[in-house]
């Protein structure tokens, strides 16, 4: 999923000070399972702005909305009919649903109430890290599952650098060194097979990118 | 025991603290409270293992918040006793009671007010 982290409350409030009628709205997918753009998390930040403008002595509408997703066009429709109501609207979604409610109701200014990290995995609550780096072209077939793109810090792709020291990455101490998984893994063998050189162009190198399947269009 | 204690504390029974949520905390200042305390298990003595110990993340949590935005994060506390300690119940809110009189009231009470 892709994982986020909450916004400082400090920082939202010097983006809406000016406003009077903002909506929070938060998404029901990967932000509500990081915990960091849920239901619960508009509840709290929608809550603090509340009583954060009511102590300026400013009376500020602040509501609260969390739809299903905010990456598709039907969801962010059922706020069509109430977004006349808002003069701001802060998305705790990840970065492409802040994109593409911007995009869809251009006219009203909207903030990012998350911080959009990486894609990652739960490892247990309150713990998530980062997986996969969306090169375009898995090769985790041939690194027995674990991706170096997104956890080797330097993204070698032919054994490990040198640094890493006791299992750990030389760049990060916390942060276990991926080739030396590998090793745990006693996957060694797959790294005799020599491969051809990776095309980063499906990587951000090529620029933004699209999936296109003409199959499934209407 | 018939112990007294102040007459201005409102108690809201809850299975246990770990139900205690932050936006629990918060609802109850913007509705007016002047503090809102958690009494919880001494810590290692949870029935749920953890509840206490989540009760009081989320309190500091809630007075991270409540510094944040100028209402003053001491206004909400955590507390822990075993059941069995009354005369520490009482205390607990004595003392609640008095560090609430020292800060004042809520000034989301008072704003609200004013707005009316
Ligand atoms: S120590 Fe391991 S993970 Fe870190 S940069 Fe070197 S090879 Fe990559």
């Amino acid at each position: 999923m892709i994982v986020a982290d909450r916004k400082p409350i400090e920082e939202i409030i010097e983006e809406v000070k000016n406003h009077e009628k903002i909506l929070i709205l938060g998404c029901n997918e990967c932000v509500t399972v990081c915990e960091a753009g849920g239901k619960k998390e508009v509840g709290v930040l929608a809550s603090a702005l509340r009583m954060y403008f009511l102590n300026q002595g400013r009376e500020v509408k602040v509501d609260e909305k969390t739809l299903e997703r905010q990456c598709d066009h039907e969801y962010l429709e059922e706020i069509r009919d109430v977004m006349d109501q808002y003069d701001a609207v802060v998305s705790l979604a990840c970065g492409v649903g802040v994109q593409f409610m911007a995009e869809k109701y251009h006219e009203c200014p909207i903030y990012p109430g998350v911080d959009t990290c990486f894609l990652g995995a739960t490892e247990k609550r309150g713990l998530w890290t980062e997986r996969c780096q969306a090169c375009g072209q898995c090769i985790l077939a041939r690194t027995g599952g674990i991706c170096p793109v997104s956890r080797c810090a330097k993204r070698i792709l032919n054994g490990p650098c040198g640094g890493s020291a006791k299992g750990k990455c030389e760049i990060n101490k916390e942060i276990d060194c991926a080739w030396e998984l590998l090793k745990a893994l006693d996957k060694l063998d797959d790294y005799e097979k020599i491969d051809s050189i990776k095309d980063w162009s499906t990587d951000r190198a090529g620029g933004p990118r699209k999936v296109v399947r003409e199959d499934v269009q209407e | 025991m018939r112990l007294q204690y102040p007459p201005d504390i409102k108690i809201i029974l809850v299975p246990c603290t770990g139900k205690v949520d932050v936006l629990h905390i918060l609802h109850a200042f913007e509705k007016g409270a002047d503090g809102v305390y958690a009494v919880g298990c001494m810590e290692g003595d949870c029935h749920y293992n953890s509840g206490n110990l989540r009760a009081r993340k989320r309190v500091e949590q809630a007075q991270k918040i409540l510094d944040t935005i100028g209402i003053g994060g001491e206004r909400a506390q955590m507390y822990n006793l075993s059941s069995s300690e009354g005369p520490r119940f009482a205390q607990f809110a004595v003392e609640m009671e008095e560090r609430i009189r020292k800060l004042g009231p809520n000034p989301i009470k008072l704003a609200k007010k004013k707005a009316a």
